[in-house]
């Protein structure tokens, strides 16, 4: 605490002031910078939906084409059964669930892997023919 | 020379025998105060990866204090010849090369502003703008959580030290330790030590001195709002807001510019996806590296002679009045903005603008869902908390450019 180089009160509160104020309009100001970036982006992001949804109805079907532009979730599809022991994530086609769950049992063993650290997505039997 | 004589020149010799004379005590004490910080970060954890090296840097330092700085690690003669106005090695960093040990070599990194800019490349490439971009309000909160610095620096002020010191001592307000190495070593060099275990000090009991402040501010039915969710940040957004942050605020104050741009440069590492390997180095091995540089070197400044004064007790208590009135600042406009926006804001976010990231937005987080369980707060309070580390860089810069 040299007494060279103190500075007077007055200063130093209008220093906290000004300093204060500066922080609070820099960020302000960056704030309607983003704002209007956000904006920007959002318009030219649904601008692009649209052109993707306008293509989508010469190929689609009207339910097909109203989902695509009011963005709502398509109707779920009828269930495929679940293959025993994968957390209810894997989909099995056309494959007994025994075979299912031989296979990513084979997997992880030649992987090296516990059968909890893998993800299967689906099983399909493939036919030749 | 017989054996006799020969024992007693090595007992003269010894620390042990310096300790018990002229200002050795001082060394003893900084001793004792390295062990505590060992435990504290050992054992409590408290910001262990650079309380550990601030805490083995300011054993070494006075170890070797008390031999005589011979073959030492650290010099403190040298660093004093180095600050001397006039003197025949003022600035040489020529000679702390010729004459220095490692923890010298490794002090021209901090001397020279280079490990807390590098930290914030780390720093940069670590954080997740995007509830920042997706609610830009956020940066208000961040702003207004910079209350303490300004706060802390009219006290410090009040107290006689100079507008230098009073700004070094204001940014620990910040929350943000590289900021204010960044700014102590610009400002006030010989206030390093203690600034820098106040910070970080502080930093680590924010778990202690927030949530005691956030119940006396705000009501039970204020804690428990809880907030909408946050739209999804497209990746352009991602890659745009490092580059515009750059421009507009290096250009509004430059002296942001070292702080901001290594913040931002870290974030577009992150965001481009094409430097993946740069932005991996970015986050592990460059930040592991410094943090271990910077931690030992600062705490090497805490020699006896410089740490013990009653300075460093005034820079506790500051630091600690920074904190608090950084989190009232931040939980006031909090709650103005839950008025404003008819309640749909939890002003417990607003405490989360102290920088401190991720630890004021998990505090945030988790005295929300004291009052709601089914309350997560979480990643609202991360966008107060990413804006407080621009925001307390903002704040540096200003203190720099006014002070520097």
């Amino acid at each position: 605490m040299e007494n060279a180089g103190k500075l007077p009160l007055g200063t130093a509160l209008v220093d906290s002031v000004l300093g204060y104020a500066v922080v609070f309009i820099g960020l302000a100001l960056l704030m309607l910078v983003i704002i209007l970036v956000g904006k920007i982006m959002v318009a030219q992001a649904r601008k692009t939906a649209e052109k993707a949804a306008g293509k989508l109805s010469n190929t689609r079907s009207p339910e097909e084409y109203e989902r695509a532009v009011s963005g709502k979730p398509e109707p779920e599809k009828p269930a495929v059964p679940l293959a025993p022991g994968s957390a209810g994530e894997v989909r099995i086609y056309d494959t007994d669930p025994r075979d299912a769950a031989m296979i990513m049992a084979i997997v992880a063993d030649k992987l090296q892997k516990p059968l909890n650290e893998l993800r299967f997505v689906s099983i399909k039997e493939v036919k030749e023919g | 020379m017989n054996i006799l004589e020969s024992l007693g020149k090595l007992v003269q010799e010894s620390g042990f025998a310096a300790m018990m004379s002229g200002d050795g005590w001082k060394n003893l004490v900084m001793i004792i105060i390295a062990c505590v910080l060992l435990y504290l970060g050992i054992k409590k954890q408290y910001e262990p990866l650079l309380m550990v090296g601030i805490a083995m840097g300011c054993l070494l330092a006075n170890v070797s204090a008390l031999g005589g700085f011979g073959n030492a690690l650290y010099h403190q003669d040298l660093w004093d010849e180095f600050l001397k106005e006039g003197g025949p090695h003022a600035h040489s960093y020529g000679y702390i090369m010729a004459n220095g040990g490692l923890i010298d070599i490794l002090y021209m990194g901090v001397k020279a502003g280079v490990y807390p800019c590098l930290i914030f490349i780390g720093i940069g490439a670590m954080t997740d703008f995007g509830p920042l971009i997706s609610n830009p309000k956020s940066l208000l909160l961040g702003a207004a959580a910079q209350f303490g610095v300004f706060f802390a620096f009219f006290g410090a002020t009040l107290l006689g030290f100079t507008g230098n010191e009073a700004a070094s001592i204001g940014i620990i307000g910040g929350a943000d330790g590289p900021t204010a190495i960044l700014t102590t070593t610009k400002l006030a060099p010989h206030l390093l030590g203690p600034i820098a275990v106040a910070a970080y000090s502080y930093m680590a009991l924010i778990p202690m001195i927030q949530p005691p402040l956030m119940k006396m501010l705000t009501t039970k039915q204020e804690r428990q709002v809880k907030m909408e969710q946050l739209r999804t940040v497209s990746k352009t957004e991602k890659i745009l807001f490092p580059i515009i942050v750059t421009i507009f605020v290096v250009l509004l104050l430059p002296s942001t510019a070292p702080l901001i741009g290594c913040l931002m440069f870290g974030n577009l590492l992150k965001e481009t996806g094409v430097t993946e390997r740069l932005s991996d180095v970015a986050q592990n091995a460059l930040m592991n590296i410094v943090t271990l540089f910077l931690g030992i070197s600062v705490g090497a400044t805490m020699v006896g002679s410089n740490f013990l004064s009653i300075q460093t007790i005034y820079i506790v208590i500051l630091g600690l009045i920074a904190f608090s009135f950084s989190t009232i600042g931040g939980l006031l406009v909090g709650k103005l903005m839950y008025k404003l926006s008819g309640g749909k804001i939890n002003p417990l976010i607003g405490s989360a603008g102290v920088s401190a990231v991720p630890m004021a937005a998990r505090v945030s987080q988790k005295v929300g869902q004291q009052e709601n369980p089914s309350n997560f707060l979480l990643m609202h309070a991360m966008g107060p908390n990413v804006a407080g580390v621009i925001g307390s860089a903002i704040a540096a810069g200003f203190l720099m450019s006014v002070f520097g």
